[in-house]
């Protein structure tokens, strides 16, 4: 850090009144291990060598950019750059993550990964390094995203992983990471909870979030080799915000570069419908850290909803609601309409079918170059590709069965 | 002191362990849910735990997470939770309340201690709030005299059990194993190494939780613990309860409050 801005979280794992650690004290030794691990790690130039091997030669990295010259004529005049994780092994920015994890898991010696997913996403890039590390693995999914997912769910399954339907609560996102943390507290002596994004206690936030920053520290990079200049603004969408933190933490200290979270909208906030977290949710404890929460007037959680499994999430991580206190960051709902027309015009100006996930971000990119205008410079986080969600996007836009 | 310090000191006077009885309220409704608690303290329960049900109650094992579902779609609000610690703790029997922390958190913590307190409650039981993280908590349980019980489990290393034994007041929550609520076949292995280390911190009492679940465990756990907490075999009982589950908790309350008495048992 150049002093500007302090580093965070601080030593207990907190993002100004964020993060912190709400867990049953039988966790407490454990989380405590990972923050060694995780620090050790971060201080080791062979750990560093190690990722960065694996990134390279069995992930695909550094992943390109894409101008996507025909998709910014809908923009109002603006460039719009893709940072392509889609493009990586396993098909999301999830595998920068899970990579890192593994590795941290057999240094800290155990041989059991377990992990929740609402995509399929994170539940695929754990099953797929578990397989390369031989380690035994256990996926959480709510039953609704087996479901809608499916794909995902054989996937898993074929890289010889377990995948547990959660048929508790709403069955979704939140009912896994619940389901994972019972079994994580049970057999905490042998298994790793292989966390998929940057919400959940300390260290976890950070772990996820030092995995992910390789996104923006690549594209920075990238964009100013190709604009000669920063971008004026990166947008990502935002469910728990992993890949969001990922591609803002390499330009929080540009002050010229503005940073745009996209949140789920569902049917439009008006609705109640929806899972924007930090556009219409207020301050609670949940996953074990103090952050933005969808709840009523008693605290309950409150089901959350979007066409996308990946952003269908009542929380978000901490250090995205300290970004939004902070006023560095701003986050917006974009509904399940917006994201579908964004998906089906990049489908169909560039060839790429984008995670639903990511087509929130590209619906915000859309939104953001206009206000731009002619000159302007976006740079969108394409966090997934778009493969699991075809069966949802045909039936969406009526490609399936009769005519 | 709270009427549930002089439940323990009480109890260590008969040369006994204390019977700690959980059940969620508003389980299955309000109505009922009082009924069952009072049930607790008619079979001979020491201290009543009174659960406030939650959305995402992780440390659960699917019994307790099932009877907060059905709380909370019988209406369960913490409004309803107040009342019922009111018509418990009226008995004159020590009652806490066991809960997530982000309920308490939204209400307000000073808020939820001041209504706790007025409804004649002892304190709180917070299972997913370590003392790290309880400033607001610790401040308004002094304000209103109200006893806090963190929690401690086989994996804590002896810095943290100095730590939240220190934080602690009323009694210390031992958990018996690593995992969720639910009754176990086998009685803790772990249990009497993990009260004796937490004995070479604090005077105490110390509880034993999670897993207990018939009057030979407690009997067992009534040996070297102070209390013997039991939820999700009170839970199960009113779920398997065709008409009349307030006996049915009264039968279990009953037993288990032979165990820790060390009478012979189901002989």
């Amino acid at each position: 850090m150049n002093g500007v801005r302090p580093s965070l979280p601080d030593a207990a794992g907190h993002f100004g009144p964020f993060g912190g650690r709400f867990v049953p004290e039988a966790l407490v030794a454990a989380l405590d291990e990972l923050a060694v691990a995780h620090a050790a790690a971060m201080g080791d130039p062979g750990f560093h060598r190690e990722l960065r091997t694996l990134l390279t030669s069995y992930a695909g990295r550094p992943t390109p950019i894409t101008e996507a010259k025909r998709f910014a004529e809908h923009a109002g005049g603006a460039r719009i750059f893709l940072k392509r994780e889609d493009l990586t092994h396993t098909g999301s920015h999830k595998i920068n993550n899970v990579l890192g994890q593994a590795l941290l898991t057999v240094r800290m010696g155990k041989k059991r990964v377990i992990a929740e997913t609402g995509a399929g996403q994170h539940g695929v890039a754990t099953a797929t390094a578990a397989a390369l590390f031989g380690l035994d693995c256990t996926i959480y999914m709510g039953e609704e995203d087996t479901r809608r997912q499916a794909l995902n769910v054989a996937r898993m399954r074929l890289l010889g992983a377990d995948v547990v339907a959660v048929d508790a609560g709403s069955r979704t996102l939140k009912d896994a990471i619940n389901e994972a943390f019972r079994d994580w507290v049970t057999t905490v002596e042998y298994t790793h909870y292989l966390f998929g994004t940057v919400a959940g206690p300390h260290p976890f936030p950070a772990v996820v979030r030092d995995f992910q920053k390789i996104i923006g520290e690549e594209a920075r990079g990238q964009i100013l080799d190709a604009v000669g200049r920063l971008p004026d603004a990166v947008v990502a969408c935002v469910g728990g915000g992993s890949n969001a933190i990922g591609i803002f933490t390499a330009f929080l200290d540009d002050p010229t570069v503005r940073l745009f979270g996209f949140e789920a909208g569902g049917d439009g906030v008006e609705t109640g419908r929806h899972a924007a977290t930090l556009s219409a949710g207020s301050r609670g404890v949940l996953h074990g850290a103090r952050t933005y929460v969808l709840q009523d007037a008693d605290g309950q959680t409150l089901p959350s909803h979007s066409i996308s499994a990946g952003l269908d999430y009542p929380g978000v991580g901490p250090e995205h609601a300290w970004l939004k206190e902070t006023g560095r960051v701003s986050y917006q709902p974009v509904t399940d309409a917006e994201a579908m027309d964004a998906f089906r015009l990049l489908a169909r100006t560039e060839g790429i079918l984008a995670a639903l996930e990511s087509a929130h971000a590209l619906a915000g990119a859309l939104r953001i170059g206009r206000e731009l205008g002619p000159g302007g410079v976006v740079l969108v986080s394409l966090s997934g590709r778009g493969d699991k969600d075809v069966q949802t996007a045909a039936s969406w836009f009526g490609l399936t069965g009769e005519r | 002191m709270t009427v549930l310090a002089e439940t323990l000191r009480r109890c260590r006077a008969e040369g006994r362990a204390a019977l700690v009885g959980y059940l969620p309220a508003c389980f299955p409704d309000f109505e009922q849910g009082v009924a069952n608690l009072r049930a607790l303290v008619d079979g001979g329960v020491d201290v009543v735990e009174i659960g406030l049900p939650y959305s995402d109650p992780v440390l659960d094992g699917p019994v307790i997470a099932r009877a907060s579902d059905v709380a909370l779609r019988a209406g369960s609000s913490i409004a309803h939770v107040l009342r019922t610690l009111e018509a418990v703790a009226s008995t004159g029997v020590a009652a806490l309340i066991m809960t997530y922390w982000n309920p308490v958190e939204r209400y307000r913590v000073d808020r939820f201690a001041a209504a706790v307190a007025d409804a004649g409650g002892s304190g709180l039981i917070t299972p997913d709030l370590l003392p790290d993280e309880a400033e607001a908590w610790l401040a308004a349980s002094d304000a209103y005299h109200l006893d806090r019980v963190f929690l401690v489990a086989p994996s804590s290393t002896d810095e943290r059990i100095a730590l939240t034994t220190r934080f602690c007041r009323g009694f210390v929550y031992a958990a018996s194993v690593m995992g969720v609520t639910g009754v176990r076949e086998q009685a803790s292995t772990q249990a009497p190494a993990l009260v004796a280390r937490v004995r070479r911190y604090t005077d105490l009492p110390v509880g034993v939780g999670l897993g207990v679940g018939t009057a030979e465990q407690a009997a067992e756990v009534a040996q070297y613990a102070d209390a013997v907490i039991v939820g999700s075999a009170f839970v199960r009982r009113v779920f398997e309860a065709s008409a009349d589950a307030p006996a049915a908790v009264r039968a279990l309350a009953g037993e288990l409050a032979a165990g820790v008495r060390g009478a012979p048992v189901g002989r």
